[in-house]
């Protein structure tokens, strides 16, 4: 019974951990699918948190703070896409910029403004997005392992966590269901062939950067209003990155992007509870090596290893209307 | 069909263009600088002065100045073959084991003219040895170097911590550094040459790496430009097929690109490690990495460029640093956004005022055209 609370306990830090990685991972999932490549997530995710955690902290609502995240996040997205799609300028390039800008500027604003060393002031929990607990979780905890499992596991978590995993099917319906999705898909792989069509290119791309933009914001002020209690300097530590990851992992599919993310929590979740504590046969794992996990295992697949991973083939290329 | 716009002049496509791009990208940076509340012309003038106003600022702005020259011919070499080198950072941080190795290995039993050349290999070994996997796997697989370099960035960062926190830290010691080297192990500073112009520097770390590292980016020059190797890397650069039809082996010159630049990106940890601190401290990169993407992109990946651009954002890290003293709200961090700027403006956004600079040239050579023919026919009458 111990151990399956322990492992219970493991897979709850493993869904916490993974929320953020799923949202930027959708996030870019719409974006690369359009065929806008984005390194940005990274800095559309910090300059989210920052925004999240600013707003709460001054209006005490962290549903204001949601909708700022979001606001920051798209308009960073739209700069991505004014280089990327309007002046057709290096999609890496440009993310790279983004995530520079977002880096100095959140914690540049931050000094000025609360003057705590980049943070921004600790929420109350009246200004976060607070644990929710099931109808019945209570009540059905005494009952054995389907008890504990909906009630340390499915019940307790802040709504943004239940958002993140009803987005990974809605992403999928929009994708595979819906005349968008197709037509996102297919500006991806042959822009060309849309555009004779007669659908714009650059609306469609630019759709698609704002639904980047959105989900990236949500990503954010999860971290700093509902996994945290403000923002804090670099908060982000690379997780766009991992998410980039994660999305090549699943080779740019919503619900195997899910799995993705859930595995990288999972090894970070494990690294987190590990430390210290060695583990049988192979004595203690360098917290270090299992930070690296993720890289190396994305690089193990990007080699063509497991799987070979194609990306859409119009990504990272601007589309020029043939004169 | 529109018109096709008319060729700009050389001087404005690598003078001007970037002028106004830097320009811009600055104006940005001043609004930040007024949103937090101080005046933005202050802070140039603190900075300018922190960073060329007394002999140390200067030695400062040098020593920064050569990490950023290594970095910047590191991204700018794979530039020019179409590559997009990310991964400059962990490249450095990993040379820094080269450094490390020799200089813990040597320092107490060479002279330093002896242990530099050996520690200049082995930090350019080390950083190519960094950049051939990412490489590989794009030569082969076809796997995105972008994304790879990334990934090789988190993996350096994480060997090197473990490395530092456990494996290289003298025993009892509490801090992740290597012991200091010996006496062999540590560059001769640079204060003769800004004694020679009047300047008096004192605790600045400039050191013997900045010449080399003008040297690098003389070499860079002479390789891209006036050898076949180069030639080829500039064709791949261009036009991947037409190499593959000239018949250049993508596979080798994607290699040897990668493992240039990684060499280029490697041979940076001398400038921190054997010439300022003499042992290697956790992160002694610094973010140097990636100031090296904005330096190549506004240098226009020529090591003329690359030079003036790397002296430019050393006199920002010096600059800025003098900042922050009297602004308590303008932090290192400034830099980090100033450099986003310029990389979105001088890279990204680079198209953005071509077309209307274009114009404007379009209009004065017509004008121009028009007045000499009006004067050779009012000459003939």
């Amino acid at each position: 019974m111990d151990f399956l609370i322990t492992l219970l306990q493991l897979f709850d830090s493993t869904i916490r951990l993974s929320v953020p990685l799923l949202l930027a991972c959708l996030a870019g999932l719409y974006s690369e699918r359009s065929g806008i490549f984005d390194i940005g997530l990274e800095g559309k995710m910090l300059a989210g948190a920052f925004a999240a955690g600013t707003v709460a902290a001054w209006y005490g609502s962290a549903w204001a703070g949601l909708l700022a995240a979001v606001l920051v996040s798209v308009a960073l997205g739209l700069v991505h896409g004014f280089a990327s799609i309007t002046h057709r300028g290096n999609q890496i390039v440009s993310g790279v910029a983004i995530n520079f800008i977002a880096a100095g500027t959140t914690v540049i604003l931050g000094q000025a403004w609360f003057s705590q060393g980049g943070r921004t002031p600790s929420l109350p929990n009246t200004a976060r997005f607070n644990p929710i607990n099931l109808p019945g979780a209570e009540a059905m905890r005494g009952v054995p392992i389907i008890g504990p499992i909906y009630y340390e596991l499915i019940s307790g978590h802040s709504i943004l966590v239940y958002l993140a995993f009803l987005l990974v099917p809605f992403t999928w319906w929009v994708l595979y269901r819906t005349r968008f999705g197709l037509r996102l898909r297919a500006v991806g792989e042959n822009p060309a062939a849309v555009d004779t069509a007669g659908v714009s290119v650059p609306w469609l791309r630019y759709r698609a950067v704002i639904c980047c933009g959105v989900l990236c914001g949500v990503a954010g002020a999860y971290l700093a209003t509902a996994q945290g209690a403000g923002f804090v300097k670099d908060m982000t530590a690379g997780k766009g990155y991992i998410a980039l990851a994660a999305l090549i992992f699943a080779k740019w599919r919503p619900v195997q992007a899910m799995f993705a993310c859930l595995l990288f929590g999972f090894l970070d979740a494990v690294a987190i509870r590990m430390q210290g504590h060695p583990m049988p046969l192979i004595g203690e794992v360098p917290v270090q090596l299992m930070q690296a996990l993720p890289y190396i295992l994305t690089i193990v697949l990007l080699a063509g290893f497991i799987g070979k991973a194609i990306p859409p083939k119009a990504g990272g290329v601007a589309y020029v209307k043939e004169r | 069909m529109s018109q096709p716009f008319a060729k700009l002049p050389a001087w404005a496509d690598y003078g001007l263009l970037p002028l106004i791009n830097l320009i811009v990208a600055f104006l940005v940076a001043g609004l930040v600088v007024m949103l937090v509340g101080e005046s933005p012309i202050d802070a140039a003038v603190l900075m300018v002065k922190g960073a060329f106003g007394s002999g140390d600022g200067v030695g400062y702005t040098l020593y920064y100045a050569t990490n950023f020259i290594f970095t910047g011919l590191c991204v700018a070499v794979a530039f020019h073959c179409g590559l997009f080198n990310i991964g400059g950072e962990g490249q450095a941080y990993i040379g820094g084991l080269g450094v490390t190795i020799v200089g813990l290995g040597l320092g107490n039993s060479l002279p330093w003219w002896l242990v530099f050349p050996l520690a200049i290999l082995a930090s350019a070994l080390v950083g190519a040895l960094w950049a051939l996997i990412p490489a590989w796997l794009q030569a082969k697989r076809g796997s995105h170097v972008v994304i790879t370099t990334i990934m090789f960035n988190f993996i350096a960062a994480s060997i090197m911590v473990y490395l530092l926190v456990g494996v290289l830290k003298p025993l009892g010691s509490q801090a992740p550094e290597t012991r200091v080297f010996g006496d062999g192990g540590q560059l001769p500073g640079l204060g003769w040459l800004l004694n020679i112009i009047g300047l008096d520097m004192r605790s600045a770390p400039l050191n013997i790496s900045f010449l080399l590292a003008l040297l690098a980016a003389f070499l860079v020059w002479l390789l891209i430009w006036r050898t076949k190797l180069g030639y080829e890397i500039r064709t791949m650069g261009f036009s991947p097929k037409a190499a593959r039809y000239a018949g250049i082996s993508e596979l080798r010159i994607i290699i040897i690109t990668m493992m240039i630049s990684g060499a280029l990106a490697g041979m940076m940890a001398l400038n921190p490690i054997m010439g300022a601190q003499h042992r290697m401290q956790l992160d002694f990169v610094q973010g140097a990495g990636f100031v090296g993407i904005a330096v190549a992109l506004m240098g226009r990946s020529h090591p003329v460029g690359i030079v003036l651009a790397a002296i430019l954002f050393g006199m920002l890290y010096q600059g800025g640093a003098e900042i922050a003293f009297d602004m308590p709200n303008i932090s290192r961090d400034m830099i980090v956004i100033i450099q986003g700027l310029v990389i979105l403006f001088a890279g990204a956004l680079e198209h953005m005022f071509r077309p209307s600079l274009q114009r404007i040239f379009q209009r004065v050579g017509r004008v121009k055209r028009e007045t000499a023919s009006v004067v050779t026919a009012g000459g003939g009458q």
